[in-house]
């Protein structure tokens, strides 16, 4: 309906613009080429199709719960896509939780830092957050109760382009849902 | 010599005939200029008669267009305002050194659309070269000025122009992330979508009606392709870990992106209207940013199946994947231009990430910025520029350049950071 209403005062500004045109050229030595034909509607060039339909996403609540008393970060080293000793405990407080708690479900997320593509750090999180999902499936934790997903560089825990904000970075965040 | 022939071309645009008033925004970028031995062809760009009444400076914005394009160097003008039906004094021009020149109006019209017309001299034969006119909303006349550019750039050099395409960027301010559809100078930009979670690696369909992305709005990364006219949006790749990388075949039925559903991240081709996804890579290590060929037989690709992440080429179905970079030990992001000819990548040298280009044929690699943090190259339609995501001053940038690096020139865009920029192809 609307298209057709647009074409309509489409045809009618052409025919005003021609003959507008016609009278305002003031090189009359030039002829006037005139494309009526061009199918106006279809113009990319057109509000109708130029124009950009927005989208609103609103901020989901992300309840986090999850074993009290229990770190949730584990920390890598630069370049480094393996578990850490020291982080043993913080694995098997988990793991221990998800085995006593068969419903719940475990988010690994896996980041990096800043350094490098997005794409690439992407995959490189993705990394780090299969290797903490390893380490859950050795204590027994069952797969189906957890997904490793990656954010890449995209959620640094802390801004800043010194190594300290980098160590702070590189590391996979236990998100119970 | 008097031309005896002219010719006058006369499109009319659809519009509605509300008058808005668009913000003149149109001295907010700078077009550097290095290197030598540089050859230039020297425009004069009136300034359109009318022009100061109107809510866009046309000749501005197409000067600032041809000018970005690099093969014109704009020629002082004085402010002279020369509309399409005076004959100008082409010796004067001549001795002024210009080449070409651009005359023009702008006439609002009692619907309170605008008539814009144009007319280009070739200075040194002393011919007309034709003109245009448009008849637009004041929302069309940014593209009416892009237009123009288009009609002079073709005109001048017989190559399509691109100043009428449209180019996708994603701006982060504060905590709110924005998909952004611009103009191909970073103006006019209009939200496609805004999110409180990241959008990463917009990429335009063939058709150039939708955009596939990243986006982590259900906290992990998701595939959606988004129709931007009418905000209609259906998820791609929603598995099991993560969904990214999105790249479209070439016919637009494919896309290819990395998914980690089975472990690791590896490429599937997903038919782009849904179904189950196919396995093209079968390896141990990182298999991720597909991008097509253009014509649609080969997928570059980075993996990091020798110890470092390197680009690699395959067949579109999956197989025989041969290593295509071999300097340095980082090298991401492949895109191939639409003439098939360059690939543009980027590499890590010496701790700085640099946008270089490789000439398929030959190998020749040419290293062409000198900043620290280049991410993601794409290309122009026309194959003639680039755009990429940088740092300036610590703060993210969108350049484009000519590729040899000679022209740059900075988009503008709103405040807050601003990347993963991806060209259009051109309107149909």
């Amino acid at each position: 309906m609307k298209r057709i209403f647009f074409s309509t005062i489409s045809t009618i500004a052409l025919s005003a613009a021609l003959v507008a045109c016609g009278s305002g050229v003031k090189l009359n030595d030039v002829p006037v080429e005139s494309r009526s034909a061009t199918p106006v509607g279809t113009q990319p060039s057109g509000p109708a199709t130029s124009s950009v339909a927005p989208v609103q996403i609103d901020a989901t609540n992300n309840a986090g719960g999850g074993p009290v008393g229990v770190a949730k970060v584990i920390y890598f080293d630069y370049d480094s896509y393996v578990v850490k000793p020291e982080f043993q405990t913080v694995v098997e407080a988990n793991a221990r939780y998800l085995a006593s708690n068969k419903s719940r479900k475990l988010s690994v997320e896996g980041n990096t830092d800043e350094r490098g593509g997005r794409e690439y750090n992407l995959a490189l999180g993705q990394k780090r957050a299969e290797a903490v999902r390893r380490a859950l499936s050795l204590l027994g934790v069952t797969d189906a109760q957890v997904e490793a997903v990656s954010f890449g560089k995209e959620k640094p825990a802390v801004t800043g382009s010194d190594e300290e904000a980098f160590a702070k970075n590189r590391r996979a965040e236990l998100n119970y849902r | 010599m008097i031309p005896t022939f002219h010719r006058r071309i006369l499109i009319a645009l659809a519009g509605s005939a509300v008058f808005a008033i668009a913000a003149p925004a149109f001295a907010q970028f700078r077009v550097e200029v290095s290197g030598v031995g540089l050859t230039q062809m020297p425009i004069a760009i009136a300034t359109f008669k009318g022009e100061a009444q109107a809510p866009q400076k046309l000749s501005a914005i197409v000067k600032a267009d041809v000018e970005r394009s690099g093969v014109f160097r704009s020629v002082d003008t004085g402010g002279l305002i020369m509309d399409e039906g005076t004959r100008p004094d082409l010796t004067q021009w001549r001795q002024k050194g210009a080449d070409s020149l651009v005359t023009g109006s702008v006439t609002p019209l009692a619907d309170g659309r605008f008539d814009v017309r144009l007319r280009l001299w070739d200075v040194v034969r002393g011919q007309d070269l034709g003109g245009q006119s448009y008849a637009v909303t004041a929302g069309d006349l940014r593209l009416s000025a892009h237009r123009i550019s288009d009609f002079v750039y073709e005109k001048l050099t017989g190559d399509k122009g691109i100043f009428s395409t449209r180019i996708a960027y994603v701006t982060k301010a504060g905590p709110r992330f924005t998909l952004w559809v611009a103009d191909a100078d970073g103006e006019n930009a209009q939200s496609a979508l805004a999110s409180p979670e990241p959008i990463i690696s917009p990429s335009w369909s063939p058709n150039g009606t939708q955009l596939a992305y990243v986006s982590f709005e259900s906290r992990k990364p998701v595939i959606y392709a988004h129709d931007v006219s009418t905000g209609k949006r259906r998820l791609l790749a929603n598995f099991r870990g993560s969904n990214s990388a999105p790249a479209w075949s070439p016919d637009g039925r494919q896309i290819v992106a990395t998914l980690s559903r089975d472990g690791g991240s590896q490429l599937y081709a997903l038919d782009a209207n849904g179904g189950e996804p196919k396995r093209l890579t079968q390896s141990s290590s990182i298999d991720t940013e597909p991008a097509f060929s253009p014509d649609g037989k080969f997928i570059y690709f980075v993996s990091d199946r020798g110890g470092a992440p390197q680009i690699y080429r395959m067949s579109a179905t999956g197989g025989n994947p041969e290593r295509v970079t071999f300097t340095g030990n980082y090298n991401i992001s492949p895109a191939v231009s639409p003439d098939g000819r360059w690939l543009a990548y980027i590499s890590r040298v010496g701790g700085a990430f640099k946008l270089h280009v490789m000439e398929l044929a030959g190998g020749a690699i040419t290293q062409i910025t000198d900043t620290s943090a280049d991410e993601r190259p794409s290309f122009a339609p026309n194959s003639r520029l680039i755009v990429y995501a940088t740092q300036q001053q610590g703060r993210e940038a969108l350049m484009t350049t000519t590729l040899d690096g000679k022209i740059k020139a900075r988009l503008a865009g709103a405040g807050g950071d601003i990347r993963e920029p991806d060209w259009g192809p051109f309107s149909r």
